[in-house]
């Protein structure tokens, strides 16, 4: 059975650079106030190539337990 | 609370690091995590190594046996490491300033005597640290502080030169292919010999700014456009290599023995160990 992950952000080390919404395949993302916001959740197809690409580890995929 | 993979292999508390916002060598050190992550190294058994840079505070964030030298000297440590206890997978963070400027001629001779070392040099094409200096893989004809007019020098390539002083595994990996870098670092790591990864980073800050670059997310969609795995680039016509910058594994060689290997069999013939 397949794992059920959620996507978590932790605004306080995002430092609004922008790369996981310019990379993000679905436009799940979006920075305001210089803070990342997941702004379409639904949308999130789970790929993790923001968690990949976030310089600063502010965003990441959490295995729900 | 962080990921589970920055909880286990990094320093949460020194956590956010003082990387400039969009920095490639925040990825850059995800990676290196997630490849010593991936080897199931036990991690008392891993040395970082870093020497001095905006690249090499990265020893202060990774939750490993750390070792943060003096400029340039991060090879001359790593192989003392190395030679004091063998049995310790030793991993060098480097600069391109560091590691080729400075520490050029660590660099060579560490290439030469075939180390079991995994040198990773994170490589943002200028000195940032200190205010934007050309370095020596700063692309020829492109701006510095140090070089308002163009950069008049032509620029290192690291592997190349790593291949050519001896290094028995070498490759070039990039922020924006953070999968595939994994891997390479994952496979350098595992090679019994000296290995060395070229980290191709993105500096915004400086670089960028001084060459009109854009910020993170154009120089990384550069990244994309422009390089290409060397696997791939093998089957493909010369013409439409070019411009291009390979990535990948770009040379290996196996049939080198490995240093401290053969200092052991010195050590034994000459009766010590008794």
């Amino acid at each position: 059975m397949a794992v059920k992950k959620n996507l978590v952000t932790n605004p306080k080390w995002c430092k609004g650079c922008g790369i996981c919404v310019a990379f993000c395949p679905k436009d799940v993302l979006a920075i305001k106030k210089e803070k990342i916001v997941i702004e379409n959740p639904d949308n999130c197809i789970k790929c993790g190539l923001c968690e990949l690409r976030c310089p600063d580890y502010a965003i990441w995929l959490e295995e729900e337990e | 609370m962080p990921s589970k993979l920055i909880e286990k292999t990094l320093r949460v508390n020194r956590l956010p690091h003082i990387w400039c916002p969009g920095c490639g060598h925040g990825i850059l050190m995800r990676d290196v995590a997630q490849a010593i992550d991936n080897c199931g190294l036990d991690p008392d058994k891993v040395v970082i190594v870093s020497g001095i840079g905006c690249s090499s505070r990265a020893a202060g964030y990774m939750n490993y046996n750390t070792l943060h030298t003096t400029h340039g000297r991060a090879l001359a440590f790593a192989t003392g490491v190395k030679m004091a206890n063998p049995d310790l997978t030793v991993i060098c963070i480097t600069g391109d300033g560091d590691c080729t400027a400075i520490g050029g001629n660590h660099l060579i001779h560490a290439c030469r005597r075939n180390i079991d070392i995994t040198s990773i040099v994170f490589n943002n094409n200028i000195y940032g640290m200190t205010g934007g200096q050309y370095s020596p893989t700063t692309p020829h004809g492109e701006k510095g502080t140090t070089a308002p007019y163009g950069n008049i020098d032509y620029n290192f390539d690291i592997p190349k030169l790593a291949e050519a002083a001896g290094a028995t595994f070498t490759g070039r990996c990039t922020a924006y292919h953070a999968p595939q870098a994994i891997k390479l670092i994952e496979d350098a790591i595992k090679h019994h010999g000296f290995s060395l990864i070229e980290g191709m980073s993105v500096c915004p800050t400086y670089y960028g700014r001084k060459n009109k670059k854009g910020d993170s997310v154009a120089m990384m969609n550069w990244q994309k456009d422009t390089c290409i795995d060397a696997k791939v680039a093998s089957k493909l016509p010369p013409e439409k290599l070019e411009g291009k910058i390979l990535i990948g594994e770009l040379s290996r060689d196996e049939s080198k023995e490995e240093y401290t290997d053969m200092y052991m069999k010195i050590i034994e013939k000459c009766g010590g160990n008794k």
